[in-house]
């Protein structure tokens, strides 16, 4: 392998850890709420613009921004799960898709009118600046990226292992009846769920903001890159969404170098074809 | 009876629209009756046999494109390349079903696959150059008068009775399959597919007949949008956005119903219609602006009738004892 083609899979595996953190999102939304988030990457792209503003009319970098943008975006999720998407979790999934679908044609229009078709990207002082290890070049916006996805995907995993509040939201997912009743609030920890999922999209919208520019049509693009991820790694299952993101990030660049990178969602459907023909549990997922 | 009625008031209604409709409303009616005849075929997969498809997309771009090709390549009559679209269709269909249901892949799993190959070969269409790639696929145009049905060149007109046969057409095959041996199998594996497997009937097969007929008929919807519109672009033909236009129709109407798929393009159509003829009004277009509204107004229905606008209205009427279509 040339030293070329090295930088390329490590810069993929960097990019892959931030879709990992945007995949953790909607695994957790879907593995407890067990609604598909078919709006997730037009959440991640109203993500984008809000670390967009804050860097171009505050001038905050992104990466400072990121932990309010969560924040605001934990509070949308938890409201628009106790206002709207609570009263469909028990209706069958085509209504759940129309719902979600209906609110991503809300968002992305809403963004075309406030922002305009045009794409918008950051530039940061170290947008330039690169590590040199041996022959190896790393940027350090994607270094930095990355070590945060990977941080808040780790400290997501502990939370839900280690904190009572975790383990309550994962009764839910195990066995519905059995936490209703044990006496466990299903509604809150509905709704603090997907408060976590776009909490997750918030992370990492603000920091995809500094690796790729945002316009309108990148929200759809994002939806069917989680998605993919999610299937791939195996719904539910964490470490495969951390697994799975790394793997499409290095498909992706693999495929720009071999071939055209236009071509590079074709090849990420590819794999989720096979994935979804051989083995729908995912490649880390428990057998259903 | 009231329903055979209202239907025959209806056809009659549709089929005497253009004494009175100008070109505009003729080019309204015209796609209530394309989204009604999409949304019917899409129907027999979903509210039928229950399996959901969230990439329809993909069949009527088969469709589209083959036909097209032949058309624009080697000047192959439009009524010759829709029998090859379909035939493309259905293979796609039946390759996907088989594939799907073989596998056990079910529920969102079963629609994520086939949302997955409708964008897969919608980036394998913007590389295909001789298909004219992103840039799009151009139909010639010699002219707009006569009738031709053979090559499926002609007056407007021409096309809006064709979608009106087409449309009067699904309707009636939608009738006779829910009264079939197949359309029982269908209904019995919606409900539960477990048990019909018990019963003894073939659910695998009872399911492939339903992609295979649903994609055909979605495919030649395909042709006839091409040969109308005379232009095709992959990002729209197999997009996402046109899925879920197909899909629109039947849900907002009343999913597995016969009238639903109707009812639901007759209010979606002028809804989008209105919407673009307020904000022209108001002078205030910015891009964007049309489609929000539509997505709130859509936001509205899907919260407030979530079983779909028909059986509600068919309530309300009250002929819900006289057999259901």
């Amino acid at each position: 392998m040339s030293i070329d083609l090295i930088n390329q899979v490590i810069t993929g595996l960097l990019t892959g850890l931030v879709y990992s953190l945007l995949a953790l999102g909607l695994s957790v939304i879907f593995g407890v709420v067990r609604v598909v988030n078919f709006a997730h990457g037009e959440m991640t792209a109203l993500a984008m613009y809000g670390a967009w503003a804050l860097a171009t009319y505050l001038d905050l970098d992104p990466l400072v921004g990121m932990p309010l943008i969560a924040v605001v975006m934990f509070v949308c999720g938890y409201g628009l799960q106790r206002g709207l998407v609570d009263s469909f979790v028990s209706k069958p999934e085509h209504m759940q898709f129309i719902l979600m679908v209906t609110l991503a044609i809300i968002m992305v229009n809403a963004s075309l009118l406030a922002f305009g078709p045009d794409a918008h990207g950051i530039q940061v002082s170290y947008g330039f600046d690169t590590y040199e290890i041996g022959p190896l070049l790393i940027d350090k916006v994607r270094l930095l990226s990355a070590a945060a996805a990977l941080t808040i995907s780790l400290l997501l995993m502990g939370f839900f292992r280690l904190t009572l509040m975790g383990k309550a939201i994962r009764a839910c997912a195990d066995n519905l009846v059995g936490a209703r009743v044990i006496g466990l609030d299903v509604k809150r920890l509905y709704a603090v769920t997907f408060g976590i999922g776009t909490a997750c999209v918030g992370a990492a919208g603000a920091l995809l903001s500094l690796l790729i520019d945002v316009m309108p049509a990148t929200g759809p693009e994002l939806t069917l890159l989680s998605f993919i991820i999610v299937i791939v790694g195996g719904l539910g299952s964490m470490t495969g969404a951390l697994l799975g993101g790394m793997l499409i990030g290095v498909s992706e660049v693999l495929a720009g170098y071999f071939l055209m990178p236009s071509m590079k969602s074709m090849f990420s459907f590819a794999i989720l074809i096979l994935v979804l023909v051989l083995r729908p549990q995912g490649l880390l997922g428990a057998r259903r | 009876m009231k329903q055979h009625f209202a239907l025959i008031a209806l056809l009659v209604l549709f089929a005497l629209a253009p004494l009175a409709a100008g070109p505009y409303l003729l080019s309204v009616l015209m796609l209530v009756l394309y989204m009604a005849y999409l949304g019917q075929a899409w129907n027999i997969m979903m509210g039928f046999a229950g399996q959901l498809s969230l990439g329809h997309s993909l069949y009527g771009g088969l469709g589209a494109y083959v036909a097209a090709a032949l058309f624009a390549q080697f000047g192959v009559p439009g009524a010759l390349g829709l029998v090859a679209g379909v035939a493309v269709a259905v293979a796609a269909g039946a390759a996907i079903g088989a594939l799907g249901f073989r596998f056990g892949v079910k529920g969102v799993y079963f629609a994520l696959l086939t949302i997955a190959f409708a964008e897969f070969t919608r980036v394998l269409f913007e590389h295909i150059p001789g298909l004219g790639g992103p840039g799009g696929l151009f139909l010639p145009v010699a002219s707009r008068s006569g009738v031709d049905l053979l090559y499926l060149r002609g007056h407007p007109l021409m096309f809006y009775y064709l979608i009106l046969a087409m449309t009067a057409g699904i309707f009636l095959l939608c009738r006779r399959l829910l009264d079939s041996r197949l359309g029982f199998y269908w209904l019995a594996v919606r409900e539960d597919q477990e048990a019909a497997a018990a019963l003894g009937i073939n659910v695998f097969r009872a399911k492939l007949w339903a992609v295979m007929l649903s994609a055909g008929l979605t495919s030649a919807g395909g042709v006839f949008f091409a040969f109308y519109y005379n232009s095709l672009f992959p990002a729209q033909a197999f997009g996402m956005g046109r899925s879920i236009d197909i899909i629109l129709a039947p849900i907002v109407g009343g999913l597995g119903t016969l009238f639903g798929p109707i009812l639901g393009a007759l209010i979606l159509t002028p809804l989008g219609e209105v919407i673009t003829w307020g904000t022209e009004a108001m002078g205030y277009n910015p891009a964007g602006l049309k489609q929000l509204c539509y997505g709130l107004a859509m936001l509205g229905i899907v919260k407030f009738r979530p079983d779909g606008v028909w059986p509600w209205l068919r309530r309300r009427l009250g002929w819900d004892g006289e057999g259901t279509p």
